[in-house]
């Protein structure tokens, strides 16, 4: 069997983290591939019914990342999703998901360096921790489709 | 209970309130909700410990809410589950007033909902020591322990949604769970579409259960999915002081704090 490719989902505000990672880009600093970015108005926007949607379709790690407290672009939205991360994090933990393999961060349009730095480390952790097997199993999710990258 | 039904009397032969919710004798040893449109049949109105579902599920009801103004008969409870409600746009002074039952069982009016919530405000909500210690033992848990538990506890659902029926805080008429433009919730009682419904419910009513146990007492299994609507409430207390039913509406989960505490995010 190939070596284990941790698939990683990132929920990412257009205004902050998706710039910050097109500037990790355009700043050519090289890091880990297995991250499927996807763009969201604003942290606020992120439905945490989405996280478990990413578990459900094979997702080993999720990221969701935002501007910082007080850079939101429309000045509170990620003061809101803070509420119910912490939250819905906790219901999780309860309920026995996995909290390890969902990372939250703060990554502004200038932080390209720590974009790369996060996603290098989200990697790397779920890496050790493996495939996400206990909710690929509930979600059948085919077991031939987990090592690709 | 010759107060309340002396009361509901009065209020429909003076067209006060044109229905008055409340008790009633049910099959076998249950009560069941009764809805007095009639002076005559509010004889058959009772109270007692058994009086346990929470009638505040029917406020929000087209049907009921059509027959005029009501009067509902609430338990502490059942009057916290109004407060929300108000607070949520869902009733108001001029089409509902409360026959609210003291914990020591005895029959207040209250005028307007302003002294509801002063009433209910005098009492924190508690929760028992049987389900504390229920929450100690899953908390202790390895995370391995925890999913086992509750893919066991959740797998025999089926989603019949007594639970989501019993509750007041669940008057969506479209329900996330029956929403399939996206599928948020897989259809089948199966592990996943079992486990996603009640995270979906407990998140929902994350800041709004106010902890009465219908839920859990409506489900003919007895699941104890109100176990996860209480660590809500823990976590609420712990992470953000607590909260209370409102008429301010300054619900726990659509405010903020600029300075609330994580120590996860990095
Ligand atoms: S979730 Fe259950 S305990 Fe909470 S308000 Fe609704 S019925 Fe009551
Ligand atoms: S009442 Fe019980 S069986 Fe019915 S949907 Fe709720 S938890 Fe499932
Ligand atoms: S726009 Fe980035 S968190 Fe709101």
């Amino acid at each position: 069997m190939a070596e284990f490719e941790p698939k990683i989902v990132a929920f990412v505000c257009n205004w902050c983290t998706y710039a910050g990672a097109d500037l990790t880009g355009t700043s050519r600093i090289k890091y880990a591939s297995n991250v499927r970015i996807i763009r969201f108005p604003c942290t606020g926007r992120i439905d945490y019914m989405l996280l478990l949607k990413a578990f459900d379709e094979g997702a080993d790690g999720i990221i969701v990342s935002g501007c910082h407290p007080n850079d939101c672009h429309y000045t509170s939205g990620n003061f809101h999703a803070r509420r119910r991360w912490i939250m819905f994090r906790s219901l999780c933990d309860f309920t026995g998901i996995d909290t390890d393999r969902i990372k939250f961060s703060w990554v502004s349009a200038a932080e390209g360096a720590k974009w790369a730095d996060i996603v290098n480390a989200t990697v790397a952790s779920i890496r050790e921790l493996g495939p996400y097997t206990d909710y690929k199993k509930i979600a059948k999710y085919p077991e031939k489709e987990v090592t690709h990258g | 209970m010759v107060d309340l039904i002396k009361r509901t009397k009065e209020l429909l032969e003076t067209s006060e309130v044109k229905v008055v919710i409340g008790y009633e004798q049910g099959s076998g040893n249950k009560t069941r909700a009764l809805f007095v449109e009639k002076p005559e049949d509010a004889d058959k109105l009772i109270f007692d410990s058994r009086c346990v579902q929470n009638l505040a599920a029917y406020v929000t009801k087209k049907e009921i809410k059509e027959k005029g103004k009501m009067a509902i008969t609430a338990t502490l409870p059942v009057m916290r589950s109004i407060i929300q409600l108000a607070s949520e746009f869902q009733v108001n002074d001029s089409n509902l007033l409360v026959l609210g039952i003291t914990p020591e069982s005895k029959m207040i009016e209250f005028k307007n909902l302003v002294e509801v919530e002063a009433f209910v405000h005098q009492f924190q909500i508690e929760i028992d020591d049987r389900n504390k210690e229920m929450l100690d033992r899953l908390e202790k848990m390895t995370k391995a322990e925890r999913w086992k538990f509750w893919i066991d506890e959740l797998t025999p659902c089926f989603k019949c949604y007594a639970c989501r029926a019993a509750c007041p805080m669940c008057y969506c008429s479209r329900c996330t769970v029956d929403v399939n433009q996206p599928q948020w919730i897989p259809v089948s009682s199966d592990e996943l579409g079992n486990l996603e419904w009640h995270i979906m419910r407990a998140i929902h009513l994350t800041g709004r259960c106010i902890d009465c146990d219908a839920c859990y007492n409506a489900c003919p299994l007895a699941i104890p999915i109100n176990l996860l609507t209480k660590k809500m409430l823990v976590d609420a207390k712990e992470h953000f002081g607590g909260y209370q039913p409102s008429l301010k509406g300054d619900h726990l989960m659509s405010t903020y704090k600029p300075d609330d505490k994580e120590n996860f995010i990095q």
